[in-house]
């Protein structure tokens, strides 16, 4: 190989949705891409559990430390601690941070709700002087949104609603009819006030329309149109069975490795590396980077490879620290880091929740309530007026996330059954369970967190992987917009749960450092390199372009300015597509 | 493809996997062929979203999904494992609709439970084997039985009465047994096939669409 002429024009690290997305719009664009991933290969074919019940596995699929979603999780190699690869907490801070180790990453498992920031969101504190504002506007990002939603397919509904984004007209897919506890609960929020409205999931509902779109997402582009046309005629639309987060064998919902790799290696210019676990940016004199430095995980041997440009997609927190790790004469703190912004404001989502027993639902008369295994209702936020006049105490919004009814039973779902009956057993135990059965409903909610000064990571001086690789230290603290946030989430769920005739199971938590979940446990972990106007208050433009190392772009959740409440992932999407088309456009004018 | 399509039917909880997977076949199938009758020849093939030659390495961090092997021995004696099969027939006796816990072998699967490796299960275990033997001590006591499968099922149910209830019970950590005893095999009972059965839980299996449900549901609901 001629030493000035890299192999790859573009270096990606990390396959999942940012990855995964970078990969394709690249390759369709002509693009030699290299795509190196930490974990391992996999067949979201062979590999889904699709039909499988609890009775199929250990311990009737129940969380363990080995598969703490359960057995059934998509997760290989992962969850709160990936073997031999740990991190670690400063005092007080107990940060929980989900990783896979697999081809496609986190997006095998996730939970597919794909919200857009609307309006308000992008420009957070012009709004109401906390946070950061975003260097784009929704207007910029809009088009992407529509390109995203049309591509991995998303069910939804355009409602109209504030801060709540309408698609384009036929970019959605149609909402599946609600579930019973779904039908019940909007009837009773109405008298709430609070909208109950078809979420937005990436699920195909139905066929993708493979005429129309190729051609919109890729006009002028006869390569771009053959494979996106192939995937989308590749992939099966939802049967409603089986469980969304052990991952679809049939692709009819949105996984990097059955939606964005296909078509991308059909393009012919992408390379897959898995087992290649990246420990640093490596860059030359100018402080340009040169490429990457990997580990095989199955050799154990260090490998170098050169490219053009970099990108990290490794994940919010993973590509701060490779970040952090990659250290030279021109950059001493950190690749990019000339700001010493690399590991900071990150943030994740504020989680609370509770569950409710529902009378009327009890006794039931039995009928299928799988539906599309995740959501088909939920509830945006609504309480814009009210936050804006200053009556509630704490500054941004949350969306309801809520499901029950008659689903596959698991084997802890009986354990409630004793705070109903005070406790039995014999032939009226058995009566109970029956009655009880499909009657709950739990509310999750989600909402914004605000970056502060006190949660960031750091390099953990005392610690290396099993890799020799200097690991994380995570640094947290909630301010009271949270924790107030959290307390106002569980009283309204108690207020929903009582307005429709049911008891709280549990209790309703008083304070919010109670009710709210702990950092990093919503899997919402966004910031770390945010975008920015300036290279003094950010690392990244808005292009996910590091300032400092023009040809270093970091396209995943660490370019977050803020966290709104609306789940990441999405927009995780839409913002490495629109990176990628700045990036093909500097490739082209020759300034990369 | 309307003949795999169920609908309403009570037996879909029983569907096996070989019936699940044959559907499956068959509605991928129906879906991916449909749009090459109306393309041209010239068309190029579906991309395939498989990726041959990958599979998981068999560690307890990577199991193949599909086996759902148990990768740890049983080890409860066969004492033990003849009173928890005792108080599956206690609490969850066979009735009309469906035959009781210790027929569907929920006793064996508490086994399974106390016998894993991790921290949640090895406190179960503790709690589980403390209350057997607090009811074999009580048999003795009471009864001057050897044991609590040795005793009449009236007499072991008045032993049951006196912790079955957490509220009133006068032994704690005995009722604490009780409640996790009970949570363990009311969630084995349920998710066997006989415990799907008698709920009559209708689902997993592939549906051609999807629809609003029955107008007897949102009648009950007073939705209708």
């Amino acid at each position: 190989m001629n030493k000035s002429q890299p192999e790859y024009d573009v270096v990606i690290v990390g396959s999942g949705a940012a990855g995964g997305m970078s990969a394709y719009a690249l390759s369709c664009a002509g693009v030699r891409v290299l795509m190196l991933e930490a974990g391992r290969d996999y067949d979201p074919v062979s590999e889904t559990p699709m039909f499988e019940m609890p009775e199929d596995a250990p311990l009737r699929g129940s969380s363990t430390p080995d598969k703490p979603f359960g057995y059934f999780d998509a997760t290989v190699d992962g969850g709160w601690q990936v073997p031999g690869e740990p991190y670690s907490s400063a005092e007080n801070t107990d940060f929980l941070w989900w990783r896979s180790r697999m081809l496609g990453g986190r997006t095998n498992h996730w939970g597919r709700i794909s919200l857009r920031m609307g309006e308000y969101d992008f420009k957070p504190r012009s709004r109401d002087g906390l946070g950061a504002d975003w260097p784009m506007t929704y207007a910029d990002m809009a088009p992407y949104y529509d390109k995203t939603e049309a591509l991995i397919g998303v069910y939804g509904s355009n409602e109209g609603l504030e801060n709540t984004p309408d698609s384009s007209p036929g970019v959605l897919l149609k909402p599946p009819a609600p579930r019973a506890d779904e039908l019940l609960t909007e009837r009773y929020c109405r008298d709430l006030g609070i909208p109950v409205v078809p979420c937005h999931l990436a699920i195909l509902s139905e066929k993708q329309d493979y005429r129309r779109w190729p051609r919109e997402l890729h006009p002028n582009n006869a390569l771009g149109q053959r494979v996106t046309r192939d995937i989308m005629r590749a992939r099966a639309a939802c049967f409603f069975a089986t469980p969304c987060g052990r991952g679809c064998s049939i692709g009819a919902n949105f996984q990097s490795p059955t939606v964005l790799l296909p078509p991308a290696l059909a393009t012919g210019n992408l390379t897959i590396r898995t087992d290649a676990m990246v420990f640093e940016v490596s860059s030359n004199a100018r402080g340009q980077a040169d490429g990457v430095g990997y580990i095989d995980r199955v050799t154990g041997k260090q490998h170098h490879v050169r490219a053009r440009v970099v990108i990290l997609a490794a994940s919010a927190c993973e590509s701060a620290r490779i970040m952090l790790n990659s250290k030279s004469t021109a950059h001493p703190d950190g690749i990019g880091n000339a700001s010493g912004l690399v590991g900071k404001y990150i943030m994740d989502t504020v989680g609370a929740s509770l569950l409710g027993q529902i009378p009327m639902m009890e006794n039931m008369p039995p009928h299928n309530a799988d539906g599309a295994s995740a959501m088909h209702m939920y509830m945006p936020w609504w309480l814009y007026q009210e936050q804006a006049k200053g009556q509630l105490d704490f500054a941004r919004g949350y969306h309801i996330e809520f499901g029950g009814g008659r689903r596959m039973p698991q084997s802890g779902h009986f354990r409630s059954v004793e705070a109903l009956n005070g406790g039995n057993y014999g032939a009226q135990l058995k009566q109970d369970c029956r009655r009880y059965f499909g009657s709950f409903i739990n509310f999750s909610g989600r909402g914004e967190m605000i970056p502060n000064e006190d949660c960031y990571c750091t390099i953990d001086s005392d610690q290396k992987d099993k890799w020799g690789i200097p690991t994380l230290k995570f640094h947290w603290q909630w301010s009271d917009h949270e924790l107030n946030q959290a307390r106002h989430m569980q009283e309204t769920f108690r207020t929903i749960i009582e307005s429709m005739g049911g008891r709280v199971m549990g209790e309703v938590a008083k304070d919010g450092a109670q009710a709210i979940k702990k950092p990093g446990e919503i899997i919402h972990e966004v910031g770390g390199a945010r975008m920015g106007e300036r290279p003094e208050t950010s690392v990244l433009n808005q292009y996910c372009q590091s300032w400092q190392v023009p040809n270093l772009f970091v396209t995943d959740g660490a370019s977050f300015v803020s966290n709104a409440d609306k789940n990441p992932t999405l927009s995780i999407m839409a913002n490495a597509w629109r990176s990628a088309d700045y990036l093909v456009q500097e490739l082209r004018a020759r300034n990369l | 493809m309307s003949k795999i399509i169920a609908t309403d039917k009570p037996q879909a909880a029983g569907v096996s996997r070989r019936m699940a997977l044959k559907a499956l076949a068959a509605i991928t199938a129906a879906t991916q062929t449909a749009p090459l009758q109306v393309q041209a020849a010239t068309e190029s093939p579906p991309l395939s979203l498989a990726r041959p030659g990958a599979g998981p390495t068999g560690t307890t961090t990577d199991p193949d999904l599909h086996a759902g092997i148990v990768p740890w021995s049983r080890s409860l004696s066969t004492p033990q494992l003849q009173s928890l099969e005792t108080l599956c027939e206690l609490i969850l006796p066979a009735d009309e609709r469906s035959p009781s816990a210790a027929d569907v072998g929920c006793h064996d699967f508490v086994d399974e439970w106390v016998s894993a490796p991790y921290p949640r299960q090895q406190r179960d275990r503790t709690v589980i084997l403390d209350g057997l033997a607090w009811l074999d001590k009580k048999a003795e006591q009471q009864f001057s039985a050897a044991g609590f499968v040795a005793l009449a099922a009236t007499q072991q149910r008045s032993i049951l009465d006196t912790i079955c209830t957490p509220a009133t019970a006068a032994e704690q950590s005995a009722a604490q047994f009780f409640s996790l005893l009970r949570a363990l095999v009311c969630g084995a009972f349920f998710t066997s096939q006989e415990g799907l059965q008698d709920l009559e839980y209708i689902g997993n299996q592939p549906q051609a669409t999807w629809s609003l449900p029955p107008q007897a549901v949102l009648q009950h609901l007073g939705l209708a």
